[in-house]
């Protein structure tokens, strides 16, 4: 193994001269008076190695020795996971002593002495390639399938695998034979490294399912589907976090893992707490058993935060391959792309725009490609959504990661500074907002034979509505209230109706903070009803108040189940409403 | 500070800049103290032999044969319940003539609380306040600055904030604070009876500015000594954070790193954050809540600073001079504090997010009835009766001067709801309206 002394230090970044061979990305410790600090290879110049330290290196010394360990950074995969809290390079938080982090404490992120019901799912003289199942155990509600490791390339035939019963992680389970006859011995833990993505299946092709969310602004406007990508870039304060949050509590998905890469702990603090409490809605189990956090915040190591997104990709990859149906949410984004800049400032190396690494783009697309619906070697589908929010300098959308992050992402929940300034929540801008799924012709059919045979063209309508009003406001506020036509200040409030009724939710309101699709359905075909009449107006001043009102009986409808007679009943006022000024 | 026999010292420098200077020397530690002609320093960069220190007093007359002692550990404060009602300066040496301290000594800028380990911030700190109290409800653990105009007078409602705050300790951490800020909090305090709850680590304008960099982590730490030992809640307050970043950019650009915005070093984020995430709740009760000031510069705050600032801390309250009532007001659009919700409607009135919600939004029509009158245009009834409702709902609300309970807040509210508009209009849920319509 190849061991080396450092030679200089300059806050994180580490050179170390090498008396051996040294890969990029390699692992290292670094050896501070007994205390091992974690360190990956990112450049390597003749003799020396130029180390990202994981950890703080305050103390550190010329001279002090490093060790070389063969393998890049890796995740550990096994039964376990779920429900855990990892920080960005895996490590169990639970399992570390003490109130503060200790640097060089490295803690198991799975658990070595739980045993699991195995049952086999291969069986000897089967042929099997990397990914595919050997058993199952189950790892809460999840069947968690043991796979042939990733890593194992060639065709293996099964030799023998164990009857069903319990098990511990490491002990073997099955025997896999190579073409040349070799055995290779087969437990529940592998390894793969974070940078590389899992490849073990048969084909990509175009997402076509609608992956609900509950956010109407996005499910009935700008819809996310099974294994699509999207992002939320905003301001500060713009909401980011609360509907990412809003999204992981209610998104139609087996797995949610949540990386917190570089914002704030009392964010994640939040989902510590809510999580183990509240009610998965489709299933009526605790959201924690279906999730887990990968949580670097802003004040942990700035290396191990560009790790996170890598770890939390990687373990998503993992149970994608067991046919599930992972959304993985980063937050932010933005932070991961500085430690990328503080690295590379630090190296010296040629500044691109914002001083962010020329490569920049590169490296966004390339992460965001490994989300994606895949259809396994077994034939059944998995999938990996993704979406990761934006944080632009001074909220300017021109900026390096913004820019990189639009090439990449096929939705874009741009959040404007403007609604969240007046209260309008989501902030979610309904106008500069897409989804480029809307526009494929599978998502279409899927979407007009599952929630309505006319659903998109609603969906259509209701954003042609919306842009109509945005024009109408506009020119009011050029010529004033009398200045234009009446029905100018009609577009408006129908404009405004849907903004109010469909768009806005509150995220704190035990009713409204959710909604199925089938009430989405049901709410914008009322509204649209509503936006198809002619109504009689003698001048602009009766408008306002009109449509007010009836904004407040359908904001009532929203905050209350449909099934309670109130709902009804508020549904019968707004109704005669409307009639009292129809055209006939 | 005296030199002692284990410590290293050297005497030939090869390179001095305005706040650095660099030296050969051998087994020097990362982030080491040191002294150079009797200023203390602390490396910030070692490649071989060659170790760079940044002199937090300035290098001015440093001449190339300076005296260099190494102290083989990285700065540190000593804590103890002695710190209780002393004055330091930024290098934790007493300067209000009192004995040295006596206590335990510990680095400072040590290490992140584990997230698992955190208590999620759940009490309400009350400042009487509305346009905090009511609209960007303050929790202990919680980090939020004041985004102020220089000329505003942030340094005196956050003095007032301090003494309302029903804290145990309020550490000051003053970073180029003009002498005449610093009698104001000292006579703030000594006048209300509290000076021995507090502790102050000062950097004035007549210090030198790189030496400011060490205040917010010596009043971190003594917080961290209060809250952690001794369960107690724990007030940090730093003024201003602006001239403590601007010191940051001066070492970065002397040690010739590639500038991002603003000319501000492209680790300010992680800079920042590093201490504000030192606000936090401990299971065992304590907590330290961190209120800091932002000086911004012609009110933009998409500059590097307060951009960055926003994107750590939990909130921002933002002042801003309201004419229509001659008064400093909370402004209720860029104002925000993001830990409200976890005590609004729960330990405060149920109704508490919906009036709040409901009258930011009413004042935003009647900032859009403000231009339609600008621009010329007739006003509407409800324009006008928007208007009379955003001049009144300033005056009682929003204006600093307010000091009121929250549930006196709520019913001035509601009664103002009453009297300029009609229910359809408010839109509150009928649940509350029914509780709270007809009682206003
Ligand atoms: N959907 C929402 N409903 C109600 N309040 C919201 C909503 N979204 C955001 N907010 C308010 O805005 C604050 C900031 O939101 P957050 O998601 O933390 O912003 P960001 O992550 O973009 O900085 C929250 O603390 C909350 O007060
Ligand atoms: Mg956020």
């Amino acid at each position: 193994m190849t061991k080396g002394i450092v030679k200089g230090i300059i806050a994180n970044l580490v050179q170390v001269e090498v008396s051996g061979p040294v890969s990029q990305n390699e692992i290292c410790y670094i050896n501070l008076g007994g205390v091992k600090l974690m360190a990956e290879v990112i450049k390597v110049l003749g003799n020396v190695a130029y180390t990202q330290v994981f950890e703080s290196t305050r103390g550190l010394r010329p001279g002090d020795t490093v060790e070389f360990t063969e393998h890049m950074l890796e995740v550990k995969l096994g039964p376990g996971m779920l429900s855990k809290n990892y920080d960005g390079l895996q490590n169990d938080l639970n399992k570390m002593e003490g109130v503060f982090l200790t640097r060089g404490e490295y803690t198991d992120p799975l658990d070595e002495e739980s045993t699991w019901k195995f049952s086999p799912i291969a069986k000897a003289g089967d042929k099997v390639n990397g990914g595919d199942w050997l058993g199952s155990v189950p790892e809460s509600w999840i069947s968690h399938k043991i796979m042939v490791p990733f890593a194992l390339e060639d065709e293996y035939t099964v030799k023998s695998i164990v009857t069903e019963g319990d098990y511990k992680i490491n002990d073997t389970v099955a025997i896999i034979t190579d073409k040349a006859g070799k055995d290779v011995p087969i437990n529940m833990i592998q390894r793969w490294p974070v940078k590389v993505p899992i490849k073990a299946f048969k084909e990509k092709p175009r997402p076509f399912k609608l992956l609900e969310t509950g956010v109407r602004t996005m499910d009935t406007l700008n819809p996310m589907v099974e294994g699509g990508t999207g992002f939320i870039p905003g301001p500060f304060g713009a909401g980011k976090t609360v509907l990412q949050h809003a999204i992981s509590k209610n998104a139609d998905a087996d797995l949610i893992i949540v990386a917190a890469c570089g914002e704030r702990a009392n964010e994640v603090v939040e989902l510590f707490v809510e999580f183990p409490e509240l009610d998965d809605p489709r299933t009526g189990r605790k959201l924690m058993e279906r999730t887990i956090i990968i949580c670097n915040t802003s004040n942990m190591p700035v290396a191990s935060r560009e790790a996170s997104v890598y770890t939390a990709m990687t373990i998503a990859e993992y149970y994608r391959n067991m046919g599930l149906k992972v959304l993985l949410l980063a937050d932010s984004t933005s932070r991961w792309a500085q430690a990328l800049r503080e690295m590379s400032n630090r190296m010296e190396e040629l500044p691109g725009p914002d001083a962010f690494p020329m490569d920049l783009p590169a490296i966004v697309s390339s992460f965001y490609a490994r989300a994606g619906f895949v259809y396994l070697n077994n034939e059944t589908s998995g999938s990996i959504t993704f979406i990761g929010t934006v944080s632009p300098a001074g909220g300017n959308l021109k900026e390096p990661v913004t820019e990189s992050t639009k090439k990449a992402a096929r939705c874009f929940y741009a959040l404007s500074q403007a609604r969240a300034d007046s209260k309008r929540y989501p902030a979610v801008d309904p106008i500069d907002s897409y989804s480029k799924y809307l526009e494929y012709p599978e998502v279409i059919a899927y979407l007009n034979a599952n929630v309505s045979p006319h659903w998109v063209d609603d969906v259509n309508l209701a954003k042609n509505i919306l842009l109509r009003g945005k024009e109408a406001q506009e020119q009011i506020n050029i010529l004033g209230d009398d200045g234009v036509p009446l029905a100018y200040h009609d577009k408006q409030w129908k404009s405004e109706l849907i903004d109010k009724i469909i768009l806005q939710q509150d995220g704190f309101d035990k009713v409204d903070q959710s909604t199925p699709m089938i009430r989405q359905k049901y709410m914008l075909e009322l509204i649209l009803g509503i936006c198809a009449k002619d109504f009689v107006f003698d001048s602009y001043d009766v408008v306002m108040p009109y449509y007010v009102k009836m904004i407040n009986l359908c904001k009532q409808m929203n905050f209350l189940e449909m099934d309670n007679p109130e709902f009804k009943r508020y549904e019968a006022e707004l109704n005669d409403v409307v009639e009292e000024r129809r055209a006939k | 500070m005296a030199t002692q026999a284990f410590q290293k010292i050297y005497t030939k420098l090869n390179q001095i800049t305005k706040a650095t200077c660099s030296i050969n020397a051998s087994g020097v530690g990362n982030e080491e103290l040191a002294t150079v002609s009797g200023r203390l320093a602390q490396v910030v960069k070692i490649l071989g032999e060659n170790v760079t220190l940044q002199i937090f007093a300035g290098t001015e007359g440093i001449g190339t044969d300076a005296e260099v002692v190494f102290f083989g550990k990285p700065p540190t404060l000593k804590v103890s319940d002695q710190l209780g009602g002393r004055f330091f300066n930024a290098y934790g040496v007493p300067i209000d003539g009192g004995p040295e301290i006596e206590g335990t000594e510990v680095e400072i800028g040590g290490p992140s609380v584990n997230p698992v380990r955190r208590k999620q911030p759940s009490e309400l700190i009350a400042t009487g306040i509305a346009g905090i109290d009511l609209n960007n409800t303050l929790v202990t653990g919680q980090k939020i600055p004041f985004f102020a105009d220089p000329d505003q007078p942030y340094n005196e409602v956050m003095a007032m904030v301090a003494l309302r705050a029903q804290s145990d300790k309020i550490i000051l951490g003053g970073m180029g604070l003009s002498n005449d800020d610093y009698l104001l909090y000292k006579n703030t305090f000594e006048n209300a009876g509290v000076i021995d709850r507090i502790i102050s680590f000062v950097n004035t304008t007549e210090d030198p500015t790189v030496e400011r960099l060490l205040v917010p982590n010596m009043a971190l730490t003594a917080a961290e000594y209060f809250a952690l030992e001794k369960n107690e809640k724990v007030l940090v307050l730093l003024t201003d954070m602006t001239l403590y970043c601007d010191a940051l950019s001066i070492v970065s650009n002397r040690m010739d790193q590639i500038p991002s915005k603003d000319s501000m070093p492209g680790s300010l984020y992680s800079d920042l954050a590093k201490l504000y995430e030192k606000a936090v709740q401990f299971p065992g009760g304590g907590s330290i809540t961190i209120i800091a000031v932002t000086t911004l510069s012609g009110g933009d705050i998409t500059h590097a600073i307060p951009d960055n600032t926003g994107y750590i801390t939990e909130g921002q309250l933002f002042l801003k001079r309201d004419t229509d009532i001659a008064k400093v007001i909370v402004d209720p659009f860029r104002s925000l504090s993001r830990l409200k919700q976890l005590v609004i409607g729960t330990k405060t009135r149920a109704d508490h997010p919906q009036v709040m919600n409901t009258a930011v939004r009413l004042y935003a029509d009647a900032a859009n009835a403000k231009t339609k009158l600008e621009n010329g245009f007739d006003l509407s009834d409800y324009d006008e009766r928007v208007l009379q409702f955003a001049k009144e709902y300033a005056e009682h609300i929003l204006a600093i001067d307010v000091n009121v309970t929250t549930d006196a807040m709520l019913d001035i509210t509601w009664d103002m709801f009453r009297r300029y508009f009609n229910r359809a209009e408010v839109g509150i849920k009928d649940e509350f309206m029914n509780i709270h319509w007809k009682k206003a």
